[in-house]
C-alpha cells in the first residue's frame, strides 16, 4: 500500500508530517492542522524550559514520576485529564464552528473534520473522563476507607505509565501522519484496512488496548483495596457511599474493558495479519465488533458515571450539613444500575434489523435502569430537605446537574424506545443526549469534586468567587450548546456532519457554537481559578485539613496529607467516622499508639513502562517492526527484572510519626475553630466548629 | 394526578415540542417524523410524545421541588427544622421507589406495543399491491432496484402513494444506514447480508432519504428524493426511467461502485435526458441484487473473485 516503506522507518516518511500537506497543498485546512500540531509543539517546548529554568526535573523524578503514593499518581492523573480536556473542549469548538458558518459551508476538509469528531470522542471518554474519575478514586478512596495506600502501589503507577502513554500516543498522531476516521467506535469495516489502509485506525486501536490494560489493573487495584484494606471497624455498611461506587466501578471495569481489548486487538488482526474476524468478507462480520464493542462501551458510561454519583453524595450531605438520606437506598441504586448496565448493550444498534422481540426486551431492560436513577435523584433532594445548605461551588454543580440530568434521563427513556430511536439514532439528538449525561452527569461532578477535595490535595482552599463563575459558564455553556443539537437532531441532522444543505439548521447551530465558546471561556476561567489560587495560597491555607466541616475519614487529616495518610489508623464505630467523632468531642484525639509505618519504595518502573509502551506503539503504528521487538523484549526483561527486587519497602520510625502527628496537633489545639460563617476567610484554617448536631 | 392531569401534561409537552420544533419544519416537503408524511412516522411522532408525557410525572417533582428546597432549607434562613440526623422514612421510600417503577411498568408496555406494531420487518397491510425495491449502500449514493419493473435509479427513490413498500437492503461497501425520516426510522445495511424496512407513504410529496452512518468523505451528500407520487404519476416515472435508462450492466455498476459521489457518477453515466443529479437504469439481470450479497459468500475475498472469474 505504501511505496516508500523501508526496513528502518517502516511506513514513516516525510509525507507523514503535517507540514508537507501544507507546502503541497495551502488551505485553510492544512493551516488549522499545522496550527494544532505547532500549539502542541510549542506547549511541550514551554514546559520544558519551565522544568529546566526552575530545576523541577530533580523534584519532577523523586518527589511525582517515581512516587507509589497513590495521592500522588491520583494528583497525576487528574493533571493529565485536565490536559487532554483542553485539546478536547478545543476540538469541540472547532467542530461547532465549522457547523456554525452556514449551510455547504465550512474551513475544514471531511476527513481532517472526522479525525475530529473521532479525537474528541476518544479523548473525552478515553484520557479525560477516565483518567479524572481513576485519579479522584485514587486520591480519595484510601483516605475514606483509612487505607495508607492501595494494595498494589506499583501496579497503580503502571496504570498510570500506560494511560498516559497511550494519551501521548494521540497526540502524536496530531504531528505524524493522521488519526482515525472512524468515531471514537472505530465501526469495521469502515476501519479495516481495505477501506481505511492508512494509520490513523491503527492509532485508535493501540491507544485503546493499552489504556485499556491500564484501566483494568486500576479496576483489580481498587476493588483488591476496598475488599482488603479497610481500616478497622470499617465495615462495608459503613463505608462512605463514594466508596460503595467505587466498588461497583470497579466491578465494572474488570468485566467490561476485556470486550473491548479483545474487539480492538481482533481489528487489529484483521488489519495487520489479514484476519476476517470483521471485514467484508470470508466469513468476517462487523456485527460482532458491534456487539463486543457495546458489551464494553455500556457500563463504560456506567463506570465513570456512578464514582461521580458518589461524589455529589458525599457533597450534598456535606453542605447541607446533614446525614445522606437513604444510604441503604443508594447503595442498592448503585448496585441495581451496575448490574443492570450489563444487560442493555444492544440499545445501540436497535437499527441492525434484529426482530422486534429482541429491541423490545431490550428497550425495557434500558428503561429500568430509569428507575434506580430516578431514586438516587430524589434521594439527594431528601438529603438537602430540612438540611442547611450553603451555596459553595461544589454545590452549584450539583444544582446545575440535578436539573441538567433529569432532561438527560427524559432523553435517555426516549432513546431507549426502539421505535423512537429507529429515528433519532446517529442523529444529533443521539449526541445532545450523551453530552447531556456525559456533562451535567460526569464531568460537572468532577468540577465540583475538584472544588472540593482541592484544599484536601494540596492545602490551600481555591478562589470561590472564579469557581462560581467557572460553575455558572458551564452549566449555561452546556445549556445553549447542547440544548438547540435536540432540536437539529429532531429536525434530521445526521451526526458527524461537517456540511449540510437545510439553511434551518442554520440558526441552531450559530445557537450551538456560541455555546461552545462560552464553554471554552468556561475552561479558560478554570485555568484562571488556578493561577489565582496559587497566588493568594498563603491566605487560605487549611493545614489542619477540615475546610468544609465535612463528615468522612479523609478530613480527619492535615492538609495536605502526610505520605502514610494516618499517623495512627483509625477505628471505625459508625458510618460517617469523622463527623461522629466531632460531635462527640473525640475527633483529634492523641491515643499514644504510633507504630513504624511500611510505605513502598519510589520506583521507575511505571515511568519506564510508559515510555517503552509509548515507543511501542508508535512502531506498531509505522509498522517498524525491528523497533517493535526490540521493545517488547525490554518490556519483558523489565518487568520481570523488576520482579527481582524484594527491597522494595521503607520504614517510617514510630518516633518519628509521633513527633509530626503531635506538632499538628498542637497547633490545632493552638487554634481557634471557626464556624461557617467564616469559611471563605483566611481564618478558615480547616479546623471545624462543628455545625452537625449530635444523635437526635 | 388521573388521566385528566396526564392528558394536560401531554398537551403541554406536545405544543411545547410543536412550538420548538414543528413550525421550523412546516412545509409540503418533509426531512424529519415532527412532520410525517406517513402513518409509521405518525405513530412514531405520537410515541415520543407519549413518553415526554408520561416521564413528566417524575420529572416535574424535581423542577418543582428543588428550587424550593434550595430556598426553604439554605443556611441563611437558619430554619428551624433543621434535622441533620435524618436519614431514612419508610413511606418516603416507598414513594422513591414506586413512582419510578409505575411510570416504567406502563411505559414498559407501551414500547412493546409500539416496537411490535411499528416493526420495520413486518409487512404492511394494505389493498394496494406492494411495491419491492432492493436497496444498494454504495459510496457515496444509494442504488435502487425495482425487480418486478425492470428499473433501476440513482438520487430518486418513487413509489406510489398509500402503497406498502418493500424494502430489501444490503451494501458493496462499509455499513451505512438507510433512513427516509417521514416515513420510518433507519435501518442498518450491511455488505453479504440484507436487513429489511417496509414503508407507506399517505400523502403525496418529496421526502429527503439519507444515510446516518459516517462512511468517508462524500458522506453527507449521500441523500436521495424519496417521492411519493399519484399513482397515475408513478406509472408515468416507471416508463421515463425505462425509455431513457442506460443498461445497468457489470461495466456500468463497476463505474457506479466505487468511490464517487452521487454528482461525479453522474457526468460519467448519465445521458441528457435523465434530470440533473438522477441516474436511470434498466435492469435486465434481477439477479443482480443477489449477486452483489453474495459475492462474499463464497469463502473468498470479495476484492479477488473477479479476476478469478476471468481467468476461468
Amino acid at each position: 500500500m505504501n511505496q516508500t516503506h523501508s526496513d528502518l522507518l517502516g511506513r514513516l516518511n516525510l509525507d507523514s508530517l503535517p507540514i508537507t500537506a501544507l507546502i503541497k497543498n495551502p488551505g485553510t485546512n492544512e493551516i488549522v492542522a499545522n496550527v494544532a500540531g505547532l500549539v502542541m509543539l510549542v506547549g511541550v517546548l514551554v514546559v520544558l524550559f519551565i522544568l529546566t529554568k526552575f530545576r523541577l526535573w530533580r523534584p519532577l523524578w523523586s518527589d511525582w514520576l517515581t512516587s507509589t503514593d497513590h495521592k500522588k499518581i491520583g494528583i497525576m492523573y487528574v493533571v493529565f485529564g485536565i490536559m487532554m480536556l483542553a485539546r478536547g473542549v478545543i476540538e469541540g469548538v472547532v467542530m461547532r464552528a465549522q457547523q456554525a458558518m452556514g449551510a455547504g459551508s465550512g474551513f475544514l476538509e471531511p476527513d481532517h473534520f472526522a479525525q475530529l469528531f473521532s479525537t474528541h470522542g476518544t479523548i473525552m471518554v478515553f484520557f479525560v473522563a477516565v483518567p479524572f474519575v481513576l485519579g479522584y478514586i485514587n486520591f480519595v478512596m484510601p483516605l475514606q476507607i483509612g487505607a495508607r495506600d492501595v494494595a498494589f502501589p506499583v501496579m497503580n503507577q503502571i496504570s498510570l505509565g500506560l494511560t498516559v502513554a497511550a494519551g501521548m500516543i494521540l497526540m502524536v498522531s496530531l504531528v505524524v501522519g493522521e488519526f482515525s476516521t472512524g468515531g471514537w467506535t472505530a465501526y469495521p469495516p469502515y476501519t479495516g484496512a481495505r477501506f481505511n489502509p492508512g494509520v490513523g485506525p491503527d492509532y485508535w486501536i493501540w491507544a485503546i488496548v493499552v489504556s485499556g490494560v491500564g484501566t483494568t489493573l486500576s479496576g483489580i487495584n481498587f476493588a483488591v483495596t476496598i475488599y482488603k484494606m479497610r481500616a478497622p471497624g470499617m465495615l462495608l455498611s459503613r463505608m462512605p457511599l463514594f466508596c460503595w461506587t467505587v466498588i461497583c466501578s470497579s466491578i465494572l471495569i474488570i468485566f467490561a474493558m476485556p470486550p473491548l481489548s479483545v474487539a480492538a486487538l481482533l481489528l487489529g488482526a484483521d488489519r495487520y495479519m489479514d484476519f476476517h474476524f470483521f471485514t467484508n468478507d470470508l466469513g468476517g462480520n462487523m456485527m460482532n465488533y458491534a456487539n463486543l464493542f457495546w458489551l464494553f462501551g455500556h457500563p463504560e458510561v456506567y463506570l465513570l458515571v456512578l464514582p461521580v454519583y458518589g461524589m455529589y453524595s458525599e457533597i450534598v450531605s456535606t453542605y447541607s450539613a446533614k446525614r445522606l438520606y437513604g444510604y441503604l437506598s443508594l447503595v442498592i441504586a448503585t448496585m441495581s444500575i451496575a448490574v443492570l448496565s450489563f444487560t442493555v448493550w444492544l440499545h445501540h444498534f436497535f437499527t441492525m434489523g434484529q426482530s422486534a422481540l429482541i429491541n423490545a426486551v431490550f428497550g425495557i431492560a434500558t428503561m429500568l435502569i430509569a428507575i434506580p436513577t430516578g431514586v438516587k435523584v430524589y434521594d439527594w433532594m431528601a438529603t438537602m430537605y430540612r438540611g442547611r445548605i450553603r451555596f459553595n461551588v461544589p454545590m452549584i454543580y450539583l444544582v446545575g446537574f440535578l436539573i441538567l440530568f433529569v432532561i438527560g434521563g427524559l432523553t435517555g427513556v426516549i432513546l431507549a424506545s426502539p421505535t423512537v430511536d429507529f429515528q433519532v439514532h446517529n442523529t444529533l439528538f443521539l449526541v445532545a443526549h450523551f453530552h447531556n449525561v456525559l456533562i451535567p452527569g460526569v464531568l460537572f461532578g468532577l468540577l465540583a469534586g475538584y472544588n472540593y477535595w482541592f484544599p484536601k490535595a494540596f492545602g490551600f482552599r481555591l478562589n470561590e468567587r472564579l469557581g462560581k463563575l467557572t460553575a455558572y459558564l458551564w452549566i449555561v455553556g452546556f445549556m445553549i450548546t447542547f440544548l438547540p443539537l435536540y432540536v437539529v437532531g429532531l429536525m434530521g441532522m445526521p451526526r458527524r456532519s461537517y456540511s449540510y444543505t437545510d439553511t434551518e439548521f442554520v440558526p441552531w447551530l450559530v445557537l450551538a457554537f456560541i455555546g461552545a465558546l462560552m464553554i471554552l471561556s468556561a475552561l479558560l476561567v478554570f485555568l484562571e481559578q488556578l493561577r489565582v489560587s496559587i497566588r493568594d495560597r498563603d491566605q487560605n491555607r487549611v493545614p489542619f485539613g477540615d475546610p468544609w466541616d465535612a463528615r468522612t475519614l479523609e478530613w480527619s487529616i492535615s492538609a495536605p496529607p502526610p505520605e502514610y495518610n494516618f499517623a495512627i489508623i483509625p477505628t471505625v464505630t459508625k458510618r460517617d467516622a469523622f463527623a461522629e467523632a466531632k460531635i462527640t468531642g473525640q475527633a483529634y484525639g492523641s491515643d499514644d499508639a504510633y507504630e513504624d509505618i511500611k510505605l513502598p519504595k519510589n520506583t521507575p518502573v511505571g515511568i519506564m513502562l510508559c515510555v517503552l509502551s509509548g515507543v511501542w506503539m508508535f512502531a506498531l503504528v509505522w509498522w517498524i517492526w525491528w523497533l517493535v521487538a526490540l521493545v517488547t523484549a525490554l518490556i519483558f526483561l523489565l518487568v520481570i527484572g523488576w520482579s527481582f527486587f524484594v527491597d522494595n519497602e521503607r520504614v517510617i520510625p514510630a518516633a518519628q510519626v509521633r513527633q509530626e502527628h503531635q506538632a499538628w496537633l498542637a497547633k490545632l489545639k493552638a487554634t481557634p475553630p471557626v464556624d461557617r460563617d467564616k469559611e471563605f476567610s483566611p481564618e478558615n484554617l480547616g479546623y471545624a466548629k462543628t455545625e452537625l448536631a449530635g444523635d437526635a | 394526578m388521573g388521566l385528566k392531569m396526564v392528558n394536560r401534561l401531554r398537551i403541554f409537552a406536545s405544543s411545547a415540542i410543536v412550538v420548538l420544533v414543528g413550525v421550523t419544519v412546516a412545509h409540503a416537503e418533509s426531512n424529519s417524523f415532527m412532520s410525517p408524511m406517513g402513518p409509521i412516522a405518525a405513530e412514531q411522532k405520537a410515541h415520543f410524545l407519549k413518553i415526554i408525557a408520561i416521564t413528566m410525572i417524575a420529572i416535574i417533582p424535581v423542577f418543582v421541588l428543588l428550587p424550593f428546597i434550595l430556598l426553604k432549607y439554605r443556611r441563611s434562613k437558619k430554619s428551624v427544622d433543621y434535622r441533620p440526623n435524618w436519614g431514612f422514612s419508610l413511606p418516603l421510600e416507598i414513594t422513591m421507589w414506586s413512582i419510578p417503577i409505575a411510570i416504567i411498568l406502563v411505559l414498559s408496555f407501551a414500547v412493546w406495543k409500539a416496537t411490535h406494531a411499528l416493526d420495520p420487518y413486518a409487512a404492511i397491510k394494505s389493498d394496494n399491491p406492494t411495491i419491492n425495491v432492493q436497496v444498494v449502500g454504495l459510496d457515496w449514493k444509494w442504488l435502487f432496484l425495482y425487480p418486478d419493473l425492470g428499473i433501476g435509479s440513482v438520487g430518486e427513490l418513487a413509489f406510489p402513494v398509500d402503497h406498502p413498500v418493500s424494502m430489501t437492503l444490503t451494501t458493496d461497501t462499509v455499513m451505512q444506514s438507510f433512513m427516509i425520516s417521514a416515513l420510518a426510522g433507519q435501518i442498518y445495511a450491511m455488505a453479504g447480508m440484507t436487513t429489511k424496512l417496509n414503508v407507506i407513504a399517505s400523502e403525496p410529496g418529496q421526502m429527503q432519504g439519507e444515510n446516518t452512518q459516517y462512511n468517508g468523505a462524500g458522506f453527507t451528500g449521500q441523500k436521495f428524493v424519496a417521492n411519493a407520487m399519484e399513482p397515475a404519476d408513478f406509472e408515468n416515472w416507471v416508463q421515463a426511467v425505462k425509455s431513457n435508462g442506460i443498461a445497468l450492466d457489470a461495466d456500468s455498476y463497476a463505474v457506479l461502485s466505487k468511490q464517487s459521489t452521487r454528482a461525479e457518477a453522474h457526468a460519467e453515466l448519465a445521458t441528457a435526458d435523465m434530470p440533473k443529479d438522477m441516474i436511470y437504469f434498466t435492469l435486465s439481470d434481477t439477479k443482480l441484487f443477489d449477486g452483489i450479497v453474495h459475492k462474499y459468500h463464497g469463502g473468498m475475498d470479495g476484492q479477488t473473485e473477479i479476476s478469478q472469474e476471468v481467468s476461468q
